[in-house]
């Protein structure tokens, strides 16, 4: 798990024992191509409308749905950014997801840490607590999370109020993508460590730390990921000015529903972010994913 | 996995004697893991069982919880015909799921890995759905399905055929499966990510053995390919069925359950009962109840189909 490579270049193509078959391994068929297209454009096909819609009017949209810019308008992208709810719900969403991360990234290197390298009574236990918090959905504990963080706590539409369930409910990916990353690191570092004086805290902030960078980078973009996508909890918690992206989405597209050029515009704008991420970071995304189904 | 290290200061210690070094060995342990704990206790462990309490209780969420009816408010959920009806459709849902994106991410998968121009810009594009929030893929989708003036509806127009007229997520016959598109077309990334890097870690030669002894392209793959790929569609088919319990977002933005309950999942019916209508009790029992089924069905799973996994990894 420590460095997935699903999208690494393919292998160098091996030399064809025989050309009997026309390209039969080898792709290039232009069967294969075809197909290829058809799958591009299912794929992506939806969010290009969207991001084209953005720059028609609606008298284009209503006469020719699937249609082309003709001519290109600028105004309903203008107007989405101009429109200060906008980034007060990308200023809200950017708060919430940094703060899940650093607490995600930060408190879960602290308790995979004694899970990993400590050995004492009860740590496999304190383990399966964190990990039967996989199978506790957080669709499950909304009502109780609305009721706690709401009246109890006081601390609905705050930032805090979101990012610490939701930083919770990361938490058992986190400790389950952690310790065994941590667990491999040569015992010799720390026999090293020892030697040369260094505590167990020492250690740990720095061998542990530097060295895990790989997995807490995997650990970190999953829960930014996570709680930039979140709608539930937020939906819940959240009303007007500390509303999030997905929310305000959601708020604008219900709102101005007669103005599907400027839903489509802000829509684009909206997911943009997420996109960038994506492309910036997309192996360590994917390197995530297909570490925690490996496990 | 490996054992942990073992630090050398653990052989100074012998039992029954607790030395300054033990009270700061467990000090440290407490220090690291309690943030977290505290954490996972306060809003995990916490709520969770606050469902259950609520779950006994007829509460509107003031004041303190009194009003004690046991299961009653469980035999109402189980008894409701609205309930009964989402727990049919995530169902649904969640069969349906597997049976659409299983044959195609497999077919695609098989695609992509096949050596040609362009390989990681497909595979980069067919992950894109998956990035998007489920808010923004609904709120898109939600456009393009209007009656009419949607472009799904214009495209059908433009090859004779027409939509239903109360669109495709107005027309209770038509909704969920309607949604069960758009979910495929959400999700279908990831199990094509799962095979894909499956694929990588089948050995070259065991294809270049198969296609020495003339054995066409589709049956390497039937024969040699999608059996190796068996515990990797098992483990995805696990992560997707826990996924459909838990659908709200796209539901939400869609048609929050509706035409007539027509798309109600067991989520969107607990959120509903508790913020809309104020019943947490039932929300509560509702919650518990959908916890249970889901946990029954990931033992179950996991004693028939993960389990031979994990033996035959241990072998």
């Amino acid at each position: 798990m420590t460095t997935p490579t699903v999208l690494a270049p393919p292998a160098e193509p091996t030399p064809e024992p025989k050309r009997s078959r026309w390209n039969a391994y080898s792709g290039g068929h232009p069967l294969v191509y075809v197909v290829a297209l058809v799958i591009v454009a299912v794929s992506i096909g939806p969010v290009l409308i969207a991001v084209l819609g953005g720059f028609r009017t609606n008298a284009q949209l209503a006469q020719d749905p699937g249609g082309w810019p003709d001519p290109w308008v600028l105004f309903n992208y203008r107007d989405a950014i101009t429109n200060p709810a906008f980034w007060r719900f990308t200023g809200n969403s950017l708060a919430i997801g940094i703060i899940t991360t650093v607490v995600v990234v930060v408190f879960g290197m602290m308790a995979a840490y004694p899970l990993a390298r400590y050995r004492f009574r009860g740590r496999e236990a304190l383990f399966t607590v964190f990990v039967a918090g996989l199978l506790f959905p957080a669709t499950v504990a909304a009502i109780p999370l609305f009721i706690l963080v709401s009246q109890n706590m006081g601390l609905s539409n705050t930032w805090w109020g979101i990012a610490l369930p939701q930083a919770a409910f990361a938490l058992p990916l986190s400790v389950v993508i952690l310790r065994p990353f941590i667990a491999a690191l040569p015992n010799e570092l720390e026999d090293a460590a020892w030697v040369d004086g260094a505590s167990r805290i020492g250690f740990f902030w720095r061998i542990v730390v530097p060295l895990s960078w790989p997995a807490m980078v995997t650990v970190g973009v999953v829960a930014f990921v996570g709680s930039w996508n979140a709608y539930l909890l937020p939906l819940l918690l959240l009303q007007g000015d500390t509303r999030t992206l997905p929310l305000g989405v959601a708020d604008y597209s219900s709102e101005y529903s007669a103005d599907i050029a400027g839903v489509f515009a802000f829509t684009s704008l909206a997911m943009l972010p997420a996109l960038v991420l994506f492309l910036v970071l997309q192996k360590r995304i994917v390197g995530g994913l297909q570490g925690a189904v490996k496990g | 996995m490996k054992p942990p290290a073992e630090p050398p200061l653990k052989a100074t210690n012998r039992p029954g004697r607790r030395s300054r070094r033990d009270w700061r060995k467990s000090a440290e342990i407490l220090f690291f893991v309690s943030p977290a704990l505290v954490l996972f206790g306060a809003f995990v462990i916490v709520p969770v069982l606050t469902a259950v309490q609520m779950s006994m209780y007829r509460w509107r969420g003031f004041g303190p919880l009194e009003n004690f009816v046991g299961f009653g408010n469980y035999a109402s959920v189980l008894t409701n015909s609205v309930f009964q009806g989402a727990v049919a459709n995530t169902m649904t849902i969640v069969v349906g799921s597997i049976l659409l994106q299983l044959p195609l991410g497999l077919a695609i998968a098989l695609l992509l890995n096949r050596k040609m121009k362009g390989q990681g810009l497909l595979r980069t594009i067919v992950f894109v759905p998956f990035v998007l929030s489920e808010v923004i893929a609904g709120v898109i989708w939600f456009q393009l399905l209007q009656p009419r003036y949607g472009v799904i509806d214009s495209l059908l127009g433009s090859i004779g055929l027409q939509g239903p007229q109360q669109g495709w997520l107005g027309d209770r016959d038509f909704a969920l499966w309607t949604i069960m598109i758009v979910l495929t077309w959400k999700y279908l990334g990831l199990p094509i990510l799962l095979f894909l890097a499956g694929l990588q870690s089948i050995p070259d030669e065991l294809h270049e053995a198969a296609q020495l002894d003339g054995a066409s392209w589709w049956q390497t793959q039937r024969k040699i390919t999608i059996p190796l790929l068996g515990p990797t569609m098992r483990t995805w088919a696990f992560l997707s069925m826990i996924g459909s319990l838990q659908l709200f977002d796209m539901v939400w933005v869609l048609t929050r359950g509706g035409p007539a309950n027509s798309t109600t999942t067991m989520v969107t019916f607990l959120i509903n009962q508790g913020t809309e209508r104020g019943n947490y009790g039932i929300a509560g029992a509702a919650s518990v109840i959908l916890f249970v089924i889901a946990l029954t069905m990931a033992i179950t799973y996991q004693r028939i189909f993960l389990r031979r996994d994990t033996r035959e990894a241990g072998r």
